[in-house]
């Protein structure tokens, strides 16, 4: 089922949590909501589910205003941060709760969990208690007492947040293949984009309460609609540039103006260059449009090796990252100099009243 | 045992400390305790059988089973209500609600027993209106029964704030999505996880129930067989140097104690083993 949500805002206790969310997924999609804690995704994804009721705005399930209907009635599968597993209920129990609680005949219950478990490949824990599970087999029985009655849309609330790095990985990979199965419309919560660029076919990406971009992996990636998400998506070097006329200029290198995304396509002075450390080329000699910096330190990040540089010129530090064989061709050592280019830039109009002071040069 | 560790103290710190402790109990709690026994008995189990088989005994018996019997209920309705809505729901007033859950365990029994005069007595606020429709609440039994509802009170509701605070609303919330019924939530979710609370919270109430004096004593008016509770009973007795049959009655109280201490001991160690699941579920 395809979700609309237009004009969404809420605040708790006069703090704006959400502001003016717009936002449209399509049917049989899966979604991951993106941000930094405190952004509003946990609150929007609460909305979805019924949970909270919005200040302003709407939700539509498949064109029709769910705003009347409260989360019992809305038949969407949630599945929480936490678990929420019944603490005093057998995994079967767990599991066939939204089918006891509509009096479904008890034939049908004990099929409906025997086939959820199957999918979830629990079967022969059918009458653990939740405390005897691993936190990889309560996240799955939380998604199959999710699924019990074939909800159009299932929720996600930082669904890997409380388990190690290796079962997350796993029931990552596993997410996507039941997705695929399935395809429910699915709309996750992460902070973690490693995690959102693997599982999730679309990104929403969420700052202070409203959507700063939406799209594909790839796209919210190579074409970052603005610096929020730029910095947001991994290590970044930013520049402090001036706008002249259609071009921006970060001491004597020449990059294109500022585009309209950074402010209301006012005239602007000040501009700010990212850089990926991947998109920095390294020379041994001075190129065009290339720029001095001197090799810190070298730090090995098993298929890359990260190279952190200062650059006098610009009175900051600079992080490169090579792979492997590259660096090993370069054979960088500390102190040596050396001359880097970008090879792509992005720039962005620099917030208003904003000085000199951005020095961070990654995030 | 190992050796000394910095944050023990010496051995015989540990021991005087343990020592003072046992002697308090033994003087305050124990002794008195074999006391009431030994007198109730003394006489042998004829006597005592007389005393408790008295009728006025046995209409103090009945009545403050009545008592019980409706105080304990309403309470534990309460309770559960008072929890709920404390524990689930954001509003204005919530920390002064908290405190006035506390406000019975704060005043003397006295006065809560005078509140009630002041309010159902014939000179009493309601007492005109309660007069003119031939209704008795003071000197009477629902008098008594409003004074031990209003003192035992906080038992029940005490006992699950907390617990409940610490389970949080995730569990509720999971259930409302996946369908349930605000009723099926409170029977199927709510009052599982809580039961060992709601029931040791319950022990403590009829515990005190049975056992109020202070309030009980101004509303009663301690008519004899009919407006006495077990602890009036006693008293009565006891002022009348009826010693022997006032020690048997009072040992029926203190049966009413050794049977409260026993479930209090069995469902503490259940809670602790509930409450060892629920972090390990949390874990």
């Amino acid at each position: 089922m395809s979700i609309q949500i237009t004009g969404l805002s809420k605040s708790f206790d006069a703090n704006p949590v959400l502001r003016d969310v717009n936002l449209e997924i399509p049917e049989g999609e899966l979604v991951a909501l993106l941000g930094p804690s405190g952004c509003g995704k946990t609150t929007l994804l609460r909305i979805l589910a019924g949970l909270e009721s919005p200040d302003a705005g709407e939700v539509r399930h498949a064109g029709e205003d769910v705003g009347a209907r409260s989360a019992r009635e809305r038949n969407v599968g949630l599945v929480f941060q936490h678990y929420a597993l019944f603490r005093h209920m057998t995994v079967a129990e767990n599991v066939g709760f939204a089918l006891r609680v509509r009096k479904r005949p008890r034939a049908e219950v004990t099929a409906r969990v025997d086939e959820l478990l199957a999918l979830v490949q629990l079967d022969g824990l059918r009458e653990r208690y939740p405390h005897q599970l691993s936190g990889g087999q309560r996240q799955r029985v939380a998604l199959a007492r999710a699924l019990a009655t074939a909800p159009r849309i299932l929720l996600l609330d930082e669904p890997f947040g409380a388990l190690d790095a290796r079962v997350r990985q796993e029931l990552r990979r596993w997410l996507r293949r039941l997705h695929d199965e399935l395809h429910v419309t699915s709309v996750f919560v992460t902070h973690d984009q490693e995690e959102a660029f693997e599982v999730s076919d679309r990104v929403v990406l969420m700052n202070a309460g409203r959507v700063e971009q939406v799209g594909t992996p790839a796209q919210v990636f190579e074409e970052p609609a603005s610096p929020f998400v730029m910095r947001f998506l991994g290590a970044v070097n930013v520049f402090q540039g001036r706008v002249d006329g259609n071009r921006t200029w970060v001491n004597d290198l020449e990059f294109a103006a500022p585009g309209t995304s950074g402010g209301a396509g006012a005239v602007r002075k000040s501009a700010h260059v990212y850089v990926r450390p991947h998109e920095l080329e390294v020379h041994r000699a001075a190129v065009p449009g290339s720029f001095e910096a001197r090799v810190v330190r070298l730090v090995p990040l098993g298929a890359a090796v990260r190279v952190e540089l200062s650059a006098p010129g610009f009175g900051k530090a600079v992080e490169v990252e090579l792979d492997v064989r590259k660096g090993e061709a370069l054979g960088l050592q500390p102190g040596e100099a050396v001359h880097l280019s970008p090879r792509r830039a992005r720039v962005f109009a620099a917030p208003d009243g904003e000085a000199d002071s951005l020095t961070a040069s990654a995030l | 045992m190992s050796a000394r560790t910095a944050t023990e103290d010496p051995a015989w710190v540990r021991w005087a400390l343990v020592g003072l402790a046992l002697a308090f109990v033994a003087a305050l709690v124990l002794v008195p305790a074999a006391a009431v026994l030994w007198e109730a008995v003394r006489g042998g189990a004829e006597l005592w059988w007389r005393a408790v088989a008295d009728p006025d005994a046995r209409a103090a018996i009945r009545l403050t089973l009545l008592v019980a019997a409706v105080a304990v209920p309403l309470n534990t309705a309460f309770g559960v209500a008072a929890a709920w809505s404390l524990t689930r729901f954001r509003f204005r007033g919530k920390s002064l609600l908290v405190s006035l859950v506390d406000l019975p365990f704060g005043v003397s029994p006295v006065i809560s027993g005078m509140v009630t005069v002041l309010l159902f007595g014939a000179q009493g606020w309601l007492g005109p209106w309660l007069d003119a429709h031939g209704l008795k609440v003071v000197f009477a039994v629902p008098g008594i029964v409003l004074a031990t509802v209003f003192v035992t009170f906080p038992f029940v509701a005490r006992e699950l704030i907390p617990f409940m605070e610490s389970q949080g609303v995730e569990e509720e919330e999971a259930a409302l999505v996946l369908g349930a019924s605000g009723w099926q939530i409170l029977t199927r979710v709510t009052l599982p996880n809580v039961k060992w609370s709601l029931l040791y919270g319950v022990i403590l109430c009829n515990a005190r129930a049975m056992g109020e004096f202070g309030a009980v004593s101004v509303v009663s008016g301690h008519v004899r067989g009919v407006t006495n509770t077990i602890p009036l009973h006693v008293e009565v007795l006891y002022n009348e140097y009826a010693f022997r049959a006032s020690f048997a009655v009072a040992s029926l109280l203190f049966l009413v104690a050794l049977v409260t201490l026993v479930a209090k001991k069995a469902l503490e160690w259940k809670q602790r083993s509930a409450r060892a699941t629920a972090r390990r579920s949390h874990a």
